[in-house]
């Protein structure tokens, strides 16, 4: 089942003077899911979101707001947009209450369902207890909080937010992350980290942007199932290394000593059901028998650090 | 309309809150104080020298009392406009109104109308030390009133100049001494109209912002003046927003 797209950019497109910041950049967004955005510093992740957020306009190429252009329909269009960049933007001098209020009148919330509004968006957010404290003394979590209230506060159907974890603690960050798994279940929101387990924990699609460019982007499930170069095995007795290369798509086998194998497998061929009945057969010992799956890390540094080493060569 | 209104809101409440205002308001008045009584003594001292009773208090207060206001604003006004946009840019907080669904006019105009209310609260002092010789002389109201508008309309001349001076710059400072340095040049464009041999001298006098202010000083409500100040304001509230659309390209 297709749902609802809610934010698509099409070849998203954006220069400083010479330098391309963000290069054709395609993205979609559905209803209900979470997408991570990584990748090294000064890979135009805040560029992207500044376009998506119709604070910076793009060189080329178009946005798309559940269905409004941000260029043609900006107010419509920035309706259903939470935003929460990297510096929270937050007045000092006003408490929560009042700067909250502030954002929901900004958003159009009538007069009458602002108090209630200004209530659920702390309640989520865990500021009950500072309501009426002056934003300029809270500690950085707690405006990092009041900005995350702040971009939640209408409810709207996209919500981007740029590093929202940076600046807290362990176990603020616990209660945040857990805050935006519970809002991707009704809202669509993109987050951008540079903490890969975080992306992995929270999201449920990961996009990593290098040089402007998309250069992954596949579900989260498909990071843990992703189809696997290699399997490791241990083996009790293994007689000759050799007669597992006989099996169906098994490539090469390297012995690593004490029993212990990496059997590298062909293309998309997953040989662990032949292997461990060949095990059985001939009485190997079968010990251990699992694939190496490449986690998020491996190939964000792969498909990063293959691009750097390619743009030195030249 | 209700988000101008809004932005106008938290913006004259955001004034208020900083020390900065209740210390220009504070200062404005002492020092307009001590100009009033000493106008008054000297008033006081040279009743009954004129023979015709030509000159009266109410041309004391009108006349020389806000004529000397106006200098004061003019050192006070950048103060008070360099917070409003290059603040906001210093701590990153402009995000905020440029990623809500409100137009960059109705950003401009609710920071500029709150602007407005701080201009209102001058022009209440300055109108109620007039008020306190009610009681005890016959004022011409009209007069007052005339010096008051004036008042009023400079200062929001100054102030949509300081609005736009802010938006060029993220540091408050920086937009203070420009939006100074910007006023003063445009008051003192009536210098030129000194000279004989500068071309177009009548209209550098026109330009300036000092000579409408005279005739509203003088009790003469002349709708051109009024114009004047409103184009004026019109006209950098106008450059604001295009510097502002500016920046998203």
């Amino acid at each position: 089942m297709e749902s609802e797209v809610l934010i698509e950019a099409r070849a998203l497109t954006r220069r400083y003077g010479p330098t391309l910041a963000v290069d054709g950049l395609h993205l979609t967004l559905r209803k209900g899911e979470i997408l991570g955005l990584l990748g090294p510093n000064g890979a135009g992740k805040s560029t992207t979101m500044k376009m998506l957020t119709g604070n910076l306009a793009p060189s080329a190429g178009e946005v798309l707001i559940g269905g409004k252009s941000l260029r043609e329909d900006a107010k419509a269009a920035k309706r259903a947009l939470g935003y929460l960049p990297e510096q929270p933007p937050v007045y000092g001098e006003l408490t929560v209450d009042e700067y909250l209020d502030y954002c929901a009148s900004l958003h159009g919330i009538a007069r009458k369902s602002r108090p209630e509004a200004v209530a659920s968006a702390k309640r989520d957010c865990g500021l009950a207890d500072v309501s009426r404290r002056l934003i300029g003394n809270l500690s950085k979590g707690y405006q990092q909080r009041v900005g995350l209230a702040q971009a939640i506060i209408h409810r709207p159907p996209v919500i981007i937010l740029d590093e929202p974890t940076v600046g807290l603690d362990p176990i603020q960050i616990r209660e945040i992350r857990a805050l935006i798994a519970a809002l991707g279940r009704n809202h669509s929101v993109i987050l951008s980290s540079h903490i890969l387990p975080e992306i992995q924990a929270v999201c449920s699609r990961v996009m990593i942007i290098n040089r402007g460019r998309a250069v992954y982007n596949e579900p989260v499930t498909a990071v843990k199932s992703a189809a696997f170069g290699a399997i490791a095995a241990v083996f009790r007795q293994l007689p000759d290394a050799r007669t597992l290369e006989t099996l169906a798509g098994v490539r090469r086998v390297l012995a690593l000593g004490e029993g212990r194998y990496r059997i590298e497998v062909d293309g998309s061929a997953d040989p662990r059901e032949a292997i461990a009945g060949a095990a059985v057969e001939g009485g190997w010992g079968l010990l251990e028998l699992r694939a190496e799956a490449q986690t998020l890390e491996e190939i964000f540094v792969e498909l990063t650090s293959r691009d750097a080493a390619l743009a030195e060569a030249a | 309309m209700s988000n101008i209104l809004n932005i106008a809101r938290t913006e004259l409440k955001r004034i208020f809150l900083s020390p900065l205002a209740w210390a220009v308001l504070a200062v404005v008045q002492f020092i307009m104080g001590f100009v009033f009584i000493n106008l008054l003594v000297d008033y006081a001292n040279n009743a009954g020298m004129q023979p015709d009773d030509s000159i009266g208090v109410s041309d004391y207060v009108a006349g020389s009392l806000y004529g000397f206001a106006t200098i004061l604003l003019l050192l006070v006004m950048p103060l008070m406009t360099m917070r409003l946009f290059a603040e906001e840019r210093k701590g990153n907080t402009l995000v905020l109104l440029t990623s809500a669904p409100v137009s960059i006019t109705e950003v401009v105009l609710g920071k500029f109308l709150g602007l407005l209310g701080f201009v209102l609260a001058v022009v209440l002092l300055m109108a109620a030390m007039p008020l306190a010789l009610h009681w005890s002389t016959n004022l011409d109201w009209g007069r007052v009133a005339a010096g008051l508008l004036g008042l009023f309309l400079m200062m929001m001349a100054f102030g949509a100049a300081g609005l736009f001076v802010s938006s060029l710059t993220r540091e408050p400072t920086i937009a203070a001494v420009g939006s100074f340095g910007l006023l003063l040049v445009v008051w003192l464009l009536n210098i030129l109209a000194y000279n004989d041999s500068i071309p177009f001298r009548e209209v550098f006098n026109y330009l300036s912002l000092i000579g409408h202010y005279d005739s509203l000083r003088r009790g003469i409500f002349n709708s051109a003046d009024i114009v004047y100040y409103l184009l004026f304001s019109g006209l950098f509230l106008w450059l604001t927003v295009q510097r502002l659309d500016m920046e998203r390209n």
